[in-house]
């Protein structure tokens, strides 16, 4: 059975990101908070059930993924191949649960689906793929993809002149892939300002910290470099996200792609979980799982 | 027997011809390149279309992953590039982001086989078929002559979903008779009984020659233009191996993963008969021209009529049972 939209779910989502872009930055903070934490709930529980999963690469981007299909990109669950829609592309692949979670939340397909998540024959494979499941732009898993493809998609809205933009999020030890710098070279020469890099800086990859692996510092240094008006932002602070995925910087760098460096950290929001290499796919027990949730209600 | 050699045509030109063509006709259509406006035959196409002649620079896997972007997008990009880097360094882009990602992106490989000669291994394109035709979702095409060509390419502009297209610069004359392109087809173009030739692309002119002369010395020999590497017309396959009983493969590709491969698989399962499979034997190819390289493998009329020789002394009972190596057919 293919994966449908919720009945209603484009109003639904339009009116969100109406109502948040209206409200106090208190207020939009709050259901922004709410948001992700709902949408970690589910992703916990997901990978619960599947004894499968990257929490930690999971966690590291939920504020990002909420804020992204809450507050920022304009979606229409409906009409998932819409001409005119914003596209968000997921380079760090394994991060599949977030991203199935958000896709759920924002109406997508219904949540009951999640359950099915790594299940055989399940669309929700452990990697996003594009012909199963709607609001998947292009099938990620094998690192470096994201990048390239997100320069082909603004290219496109550029040679349309439509305003429509690209968010890309790659990981940070993806980084160690040179295609990301091909693609960012290619992206800076064709301008394209319509172009945002997220880049989920939790500095962890699968065994070892990114410093101790193949260091990717000076990390901000070598976008700016590469042509891009670069940005630090805490990725877990949902209005300094929205603020920064909000407004394009100007002067300069108004014909610049963007890069926004996120910090976060790898399996936020459970205590155990955070900054520890082994969660990059480990699977909570029962009871890890209990007290997870418990600490995700908060 | 001797007449005025036919004209030799390198098929980039009608490549460039067409693609100006599909531009002035449907808005839709990008060109994205990797350095390559000169060897893919662009510069025409970026004076008329400068906006839709997407260069990313010497980046493969940036140019395989924007196509598949701008297709995303809504365009029908042209990937352009010398085969052997299209195909080797973007392969995982060409497997993820085009055929499991089943975006409408065209592959239009420069220059395959071993069309740059001299320049060696690293330059030459004798894998790609392998390689392509084991993703699910990719059609692949390898057109002989411009007409075939110019037919191949607007037939994929108008399918929609991933196509690799071999664009040969070894000159080749235009193939008699002509049999309008129809994917999935492969092209009868000399019915026999005895025995069957299939060959694709550059090596059409030898399966031409050698069934000729085949023919003058009584045997009746067909010949099939499998244009069509992938879907594979199994239906002429297979009507090959029941009505001839022999079976002759020829390609400007290495013996194992390609056409021959291909047909083998083929007819191995339902309809085993005697074959000869011809291509570059498993090896780096040796310094020499395009026609040295194809002399020095035996990808020739020559080595054609070697191993029909082969076949046909094989049904004899004094010689049964004594099969040569693949590909070894002029060593």
């Amino acid at each position: 059975m293919p994966l449908v939209a919720v009945p209603g779910a484009t109003s639904r989502l339009r009116a969100t990101r109406q109502a948040l872009r209206a409200a106090t930055a208190e207020d939009r903070a709050r259901s922004l908070r709410d948001a992700a934490a709902a949408i970690r709930r589910r992703n916990l529980e997901m990978i619960s059930r599947a004894g499968q999963g990257h929490i930690g690469g999971d966690f590291s981007a939920t504020d990002v993924l909420a804020v992204l299909y809450t507050a920022v990109l304009d979606l229409d669950p409906e009409h998932p191949e819409a001409p005119e829609r914003d596209r968000y592309i997921q380079s760090k692949g394994h991060a599949s649960g977030a991203l199935y979670a958000t896709l759920a939340y924002a109406g997508f397909f219904a949540d009951a689906e999640l359950d099915t998540y790594m299940e055989p024959l399940s669309a929700l494979n452990g990697h996003p793929n594009r012909r199963k499941i709607p609001g998947v732009e292009t099938n990620t898993g094998p690192l470096g993809h994201g990048l390239p493809v997100a320069v082909g998609t603004a290219l496109a809205a550029q040679l349309d002149g439509s305003a429509r933009r690209t968010v890309v999020l790659t990981g940070d030890g993806e980084l160690q892939e040179g295609s990301n710098w091909e693609a960012a070279m290619s992206a800076a020469h064709h301008k394209l300002a319509n172009l945002t890099v997220i880049v989920d800086r939790n500095r962890f990859q699968q065994g070892a910290g990114t410093e101790e692996t193949s260091g990717l510092e000076p990390l901000a240094d070598k976008w700016a470099a590469f042509g891009f008006a670069v940005q630090h932002v805490d990725g877990h602070d949902h209005e300094a996200l929205y603020q920064a995925l909000s407004a394009h910087p100007d002067g300069p760098d108004a014909d610049r792609p963007v890069c926004l460096i996120a910090d976060t950290v790898k399996g936020k929001g459970v205590s155990f979980i955070e900054n520890r290499a082994e969660w990059h796919h480990k699977v909570p027990t029962a009871d890890q799982t209990a007290a997870a949730l418990q600490e995700l209600a908060r | 027997m001797t007449t005025a050699a036919p004209a030799l045509h390198d098929c980039r030109k009608v490549f460039a011809q067409t693609l100006i063509e599909l531009a002035e006709q449907d808005p839709r259509t990008v060109a994205v390149c990797n350095d390559s406006v000169g060897s893919s035959n662009l510069k025409e196409f970026a004076g008329r279309f400068p906006e839709r002649l997407i260069n990313v620079g010497i980046a493969e896997q940036t140019m395989v992953g924007a196509g598949a972007g701008l297709a995303n997008g809504g365009r029908i990009p042209y990937v352009c590039a010398a085969s052997p880097f299209l195909t080797g360094r973007a392969l995982e882009q060409i497997k993820a982001d085009v055929a499991y990602s089943r975006t409408n992106v065209k592959l239009c490989a420069m220059s395959p086989g071993f069309a740059y000669g001299q320049l060696g291994p690293t330059h030459h394109s004798v894998e790609d078929l392998a390689w392509l035709r084991t993703l699910p979702e990719m059609t692949v095409l390898v057109p002989a002559d411009p007409a075939e060509t110019r037919e191949a390419l607007l037939w994929a502009h108008e399918y929609d979903g991933p196509v690799f297209i071999r664009i040969g610069r070894t000159g080749v004359p235009d193939v008699e008779p002509h049999v309008p392109f129809k994917v999935g087809k492969a092209a009868t173009l000399r019915e026999g009984s005895d025995l069957t030739v299939i060959a694709a692309g550059t090596t059409i002119p030898a399966a031409l020659e050698a069934a000729d002369k085949l023919t003058a010395a009584g045997v009746s020999a067909r010949v099939l233009n499998l244009s069509t590497i992938k879907p594979l017309d199994e239906d002429a396959v297979l009507a090959a191996a029941r009505e001839t009983g022999r079976i002759i493969t020829v390609e400007e590709h290495n013996v194992h993963g390609g056409l021959g491969s291909a047909v083998a698989e083929t007819v191995v399962a339902h309809h085993p008969v005697p074959m000869r499979l011809l291509g570059v034997a498993d090896e780096f190819t040796p310094t020499g021209s395009a026609a040295f390289l194809a002399e020095h493998f035996g990808i020739t009329a020559e080595g054609v009529l070697h191993a029909a020789d082969e076949l046909l002394d094989a049904a004899t009972p004094a010689s049964a049972g004594t099969p040569s190596a693949p590909g070894a057919a002029a060593s």
